[in-house]
């Protein structure tokens, strides 16, 4: 099996026109992942590189059965529509978009609670079930059908890392960029918490960054329920107090979110710590006693 | 972020109801006015601290006001000029109390924090003396919280109206203003009521679309550092000399780290982000070169970002800038060998392994 995404459900691209939506669509199917339809508002009844383009989710429901979207749609009018994609009923919506106010997020993610949906994102690279679906934009060619589940806050790093987990022989199931915000629809302890629960898993990953308690968090649920080999690199080790490291998430504020914080909670959970991307699989390895 | 200065913060405190004292905003010696009775002098600046460094005075009289600007304006705060000046009435402070509102990223929502023991950095108060309660905010703020919070604060009822009323504004600011940050502090306790004697007011970039009456002010001092912000890149100067250029925050962190660990000193944190246009690059490329000195390293795991377009880039830029630093390239993922082929036929040579190209970075910086 997998997480999240545990078949190819029916899919639609929000914000498909876009320069990236019409993009990662293509790529999207190129990887086969079921993408049955796009939204633009006013643009309904054109298609983008063969795929019918709708003005509205639930219109695009109706003529598709989609389950599921992945969200281009630019910052401003992004709050606006993941409540258009909850409100008319799909299950999991995947928010690429980066620069959504916290405040909406905080808003979102307590609306999709209510609804029985599931976010994930925003400023992220989505979800790849291996064999399975795509919902993102990670490059396609990195994967391999495996064992390890990859839970990450960022985006390239986890391409990085990914792509050392492939060349080393070992695979993936299921690899969830969370991202990089400081409230983020699915959380890397829900992640790890699946994943934990997903019989083809057997050892996860976790790619964590400074800022946030995710991490420490994280470490108490793997201390008190998790069973599997867990590894995890934590980024920014050397990263300046008070400067916000890309992310909106990456900043070290009042001496907490450091990645030394990080490192020891992860550490006293019986976590392996890689030092370099490069380690990791070795690590793997050692701790699946391949 | 945008910071708001004291008087920016106490004019949007006015805005929505919570108490200030009587304030002047001065900004040239001229501006002061004349007036009876006991006045404080603070200067306007974007850094804490300022009364342990002079940035506070009480003045008696109109000459001791302008004396007071005079004296304050030679100071320097953390580096900061001060760029005006706030002239209030003194007030008779019986207690300093503090309260805020923020986000609380650990359960995802805002939350209000509050002290007894205000006038002081909330990250040195004890944690058992600050109160800590969650807003949902489709729920927002309600009566039985701002029961709960004057009961900590050990307010009178006449009081504890008052605080209600305090708190609404600031949730207010938290949520119309999409603060991440809507602090008084302190807070004074006085014979007349509460008085909000100092303002924190913090606005995420990313809501600026919301709020185009904000002119974005950024109080960043290095001039490469500020040079980056109004450009909207993402770049951090750090103090060593080896110049970094990645795609991605997390990447970043991790090859500044990989340098670190490996002995060399990172100069920068620069992510080129996703792009597709090779004109970004050479742009990165002319501002990573005012902080580099001995060894830029670019390191690019294609994805949005496609190696070919970097590498065009790097060589238009080299052809530019002529540097006389040396270049260390590693380019992996979406179209890496077309990447490495333009860079190898302008004498550019690259690696694939990241391993490998910080230790030829490490080795380069130490030659």
């Amino acid at each position: 099996m997998a997480i999240i995404l545990k078949e190819n459900v029916p899919t639609i691209v929000q914000g498909i026109t876009g320069h990236q939506g019409s993009f990662h669509a293509e790529q999207m199917k190129i990887f086969g992942t079921n993408i049955v339809g796009g939204v633009t508002p006013g643009k309904g009844g054109t298609t983008v590189k063969g795929v019918p383009v709708f003005n509205s989710v639930s219109e695009a429901i109706r003529n598709t059965g989609a389950r599921a979207s992945v969200v281009f749609v630019p910052a401003p009018f992004a709050f606006d529509s993941v409540v258009e994609a909850i409100d008319s009923g799909l299950e999991l919506v995947t928010v690429i978009t980066e620069h959504i106010p916290f405040h909406d997020m905080v808003k979102l993610k307590l609306y999709a609670k209510i609804r029985g949906a599931r976010i994930i994102g925003p400023n992220c690279p989505g979800i790849t079930s291996v064999g399975i679906a795509k919902h993102g934009i990670m490059p396609n060619s990195i994967f391999r059908e495996g064992s390890v589940g990859v839970v990450s806050r960022s985006g390239t790093l986890t391409y990085e890392i990914v792509n050392t987990i492939t060349e080393a022989g070992l695979g993936e199931t299921t690899v969830i960029g969370i991202g990089g915000d400081q409230v983020v629809g699915t959380n890397m302890q829900e992640a790890v918490s699946m994943f934990e629960d997903d019989e083809r898993t057997k050892a996860i990953v976790v790619v964590g960054e400074i800022g946030g308690t995710a991490e420490e968090e994280t470490a108490e649920l793997i201390k008190r329920k998790v069973t599997k080999p867990v590894v995890a690199f934590i980024a920014g080790r050397s990263a300046p107090p008070g400067k916000r490291m890309g992310h909106a998430g990456a900043i070290i504020t009042g001496g907490k979110g450091t990645a030394q914080s990080k490192v020891e909670a992860f550490k006293s959970a019986g976590v392996a710590v890689a030092s370099s991307p490069s380690e990791i699989p070795k690590l793997l390895k050692e701790r699946l006693k391949l | 972020m945008v910071d708001f200065l004291e008087y920016e913060g106490k004019e949007l405190f006015k805005r929505y109801g919570i108490p200030v004292p009587n304030f002047h905003v001065i900004r040239a010696p001229e501006d002061v006015p004349e007036f009876n009775g006991r006045m404080v002098v603070k200067a306007q600046v974007p850094t804490g601290g300022r009364g342990k460094r002079g940035g506070v005075r009480i003045v008696n009289s109109r000459d001791e006001a302008i004396k007071a600007i005079q004296e304050i304006s030679q100071i320097s705060f953390d580096g900061f000029k001060p760029e005006a000046f706030v002239l209030e009435d003194a007030v008779n402070v019986k207690r300093e109390l503090y309260i805020s509102v923020t986000l609380d990223r650990s359960v995802e929502l805002p939350i209000v924090l509050a002290s007894a023991e205000g006038g002081v950095d909330i990250n040195s108060v004890p944690q058992e003396k600050i109160y800590r309660h969650a807003i949902n905010p489709f729920v927002g703020v309600t009566q039985y919280l701002k029961r709960e919070l004057s009961s900590f604060l050990g307010l009178s009822s006449e009081k504890a109206e008052q605080l209600g009323k305090i708190l609404e504004g600031l949730y207010k600011i938290y949520d119309e203003m999409d603060a991440s940050l809507a602090e008084i502090n302190p807070l004074a306790d006085t014979d007349s009521g509460l008085l909000a004697l100092d303002s924190k007011i913090t606005i995420e970039d990313d809501a600026l679309f919301r709020h185009k009456d904000i002119t974005p002010k950024y109080y960043i001092l290095d001039p490469v550092e500020r040079e980056a912000k109004e450009k909207g890149l993402a770049f951090v100067k750090l103090e060593g000399d080896i110049g970094i250029i990645a795609n991605g925050a997390g990447l970043n962190m991790a090859t500044i780290d990989l340098i670190a660990l490996n002995g060399g000193k990172p100069a920068d944190f620069f992510d080129l982000g996703g792009t597709d246009d090779p004109q970004k690059v050479v742009d990165a490329l002319r501002l990573a070169s005012k902080v580099t000195h001995k060894v830029l390293f670019v390191n690019i795991f294609g994805g949005v970002t496609k190696c070919d377009t970097v590498a065009r880039g790097i060589v238009q830029a080299f052809k530019e800038l002529k540097p006389s630093f040396k270049l260390v390239v590693r380019v992996r993922g979406a179209n890496e060998d077309e990447g490495r082929r333009i860079l190898e036929e302008n004498g550019i040579r690259s690696l694939l392994n990241l391993d490998e190209a910080v230790k030829e970075v490490i080795r380069l910086a130490g030659e």
